[in-house]
């Protein structure tokens, strides 16, 4: 089963980069390459912050795009996994292991997996 | 702890013994698990908030019914229905006035409640919560935060749990001879189970109340099963581990292994339980896993008396275990000991097997292991790396303290 991994906190505190170019921390490194070794990692990535990115909507044939970042939101996302696991257990599991899991919050969200 | 704390504590202990046993009775009656608690579980509540303060009554079964069987009446004239629930608590009622009056006490058939719960045909994660919830009353609240599952998602499980043995026709009682040994297997691993949650997870807050049930669990078995040897072997063995708590952790608090721990923090009145039990177990009948595992750890707390652990011991017990259990993780436990006794590239000789195992692959304590082998050998990036993938798998800040500490002195050589 394919999950997503998206992990939301404050991404003043996650992002301190001027260009989001900040080296991958150690534990990030670490739990990473566990994932790799286990066997259990398709893809994952590190989000640039809001302020890089934009909003979009269309309502009555109107584009509507808002530039980052949102003072609506108190948590961003700020990156991702995506895991091949056997159940939602092991994959809460992994989520308990992300660095990110002490400061932000990690949702755990299983893949509808349409296309197949 | 106060006074206050343990009197509560034991007025509490001695509600959720009651309880477990009325449940019990009334589910060995009716089949119907979920139906026994919740004919009890107002009163049980009522018992858990009341008696800590006002102190337990002289007849503490009586007093669950006596209350359980009002609140039913209660909701029977608001409902204007009858339950079968009512029914039972009646029957019960007159079972223990009848024993009463006999000097006699209710009938304990928790074990068979336990032989349910560990049954075949449920599922194996889910033993160690059920027997939790049915035997001592823990909320599936309290046991999802030990099993790292939602609370709601804890709780569908249990009830589908509960009627898939109400269904499935699953029997309450202790089984054959034939049988007993690989179903007492299948209750000591339950239990068990719960004990090494709360031992993994120690430090985390509202988690080590785990291992206390489950030492509670495992004096039960015991006391239910006084000629087995087997869970006396277990019980054994949660003592020796419990023996060492206090030896875990270092000052600054980080994981210390047990090659490294400080034998005079080693609780002594815990290890002569311990010695105790293996003793009975070992006199009572044959060799299981438990017993096995006992002992193992028996020939380690020989190091806090001649200073030397004897290594080719432990290593000879693994072969026998890993024989009855075929287990990966005893492979792994094997490699470690043989280190001591042939050397660090023996040891990960040994280990190579456990390369094509998916299941050791994400498994913290082989990363470790393998790391801590490399290091001995050497292998200083083999090292590294081995730490790095330790680090990514461990949630246990005291586990990470000591990786680093690890870490740090592969830099210094």
């Amino acid at each position: 089963m394919q999950f997503l991994l998206l992990i939301n906190g404050d991404e003043s505190r996650f992002n301190t980069e001027p260009q989001g170019e900040t080296p991958v921390s150690p534990e990030f490194v670490a739990y990473t390459e566990a994932m790799k070794k286990a066997g259990v990692w398709i893809g994952g990535d590190r989000l640039k912050p809001t302020r890089h990115g934009a909003r979009v909507r269309v309502r009555d044939g109107k584009a509507v795009v808002l530039d980052g970042p949102y003072a609506d939101a108190k948590e961003q996302l700020g990156g991702y996994y995506m895991i091949d696991v056997p159940s939602l257990d092991e994959a809460v599991e992994w989520a308990t292991r992300c660095p990110a899991a002490r400061y932000g919050t990690i949702d755990v969200r299983p893949l509808a997996d349409i296309s197949r | 702890m106060s006074h206050g704390d343990e009197a509560g504590r034991a007025a509490e202990r001695v509600a959720r013994e009651s309880y477990g046993r009325l449940v019990a009775f009334l589910a060995a009656r009716t089949r119907d698990v979920a139906g026994a608690e919740d004919a009890l579980g107002e009163a049980f509540a009522a018992a858990l908030r009341l008696w800590p303060a006002d102190g337990v009554p002289d007849n503490p079964d009586a007093w669950l019914l006596t209350v359980a069987r009002r609140r039913q009446t209660d909701a029977i004239r608001r409902r204007q229905t009858r339950t079968a629930g009512e029914e039972h608590l009646t029957l019960i009622a007159d079972e223990i006035a009848a024993a009463s009056e006999e000097g006699a006490t209710l009938p304990d058939r928790r074990l068979a409640l336990m032989f349910a719960c560990a049954h075949p045909a449920i599922e194996r994660g889910l033993r160690a919560p059920l027997i939790l919830q049915t035997i001592l009353g823990m909320t599936a609240e309290d046991i999802s935060a030990a099993f790292l599952v939602p609370p709601a998602t804890m709780g569908q499980r249990l009830v589908r749990a509960k009627t898939r043995i109400r269904d499935a026709g699953i029997p309450f009682r202790i089984p054959d001879k034939e049988e007993l040994g690989e179903r007492m297997q299948a209750v000591l691993d339950a239990i068990y189970a719960a004990y090494a949650k709360g031992w993994n997870e120690v430090g985390q807050q509202g988690v080590p109340e785990i291992a206390g049930e489950a030492l509670w669990l495992g004096r039960l078995v015991v006391s239910l099963m006084p000629t087995e040897p087997e869970p006396k072997g277990m019980l054994a063995l949660m003592y020796y581990a419990e023996s060492r708590r206090a030896a875990r952790r270092a000052a600054n608090g980080a994981y210390v292994p047990l090659e490294e721990q400080d034998t005079s923090l080693w609780d002594d009145s815990q290890i002569r339980l311990a010695e105790q039990l293996l003793h009975e177990a070992n006199a009572g009948g044959p060799t299981g896993r438990y017993q096995l595992e006992a002992a193992i750890q028996s020939a380690h707390t020989g190091r806090r008396l001649s200073g030397a652990a004897n290594w080719p011991i432990v290593v000879q017990l693994y072969d026998h275990l890993y024989a009855l259990t075929r287990s990966p993780v005893v492979i792994l436990n094997r490699a470690v000991a043989l280190a001591e006794v042939d050397g660090p590239a023996a040891a990960l000789a040994a280990l190579a097997p456990l390369a094509q195992d998916r299941r050791m692959q994400g498994y913290q304590p082989y990363w470790a292991a393998r790391g801590h082998l490399l290091a001995r050998t050497g292998a200083t990036a083999e090292a590294r790396e081995a730490f790095t993938v330790a680090l990514g798998l461990t949630t246990d800040d005291a586990v990470t303290a000591y990786l680093n500490g690890q870490m740090a002195r592969l830099s210094s050589h």
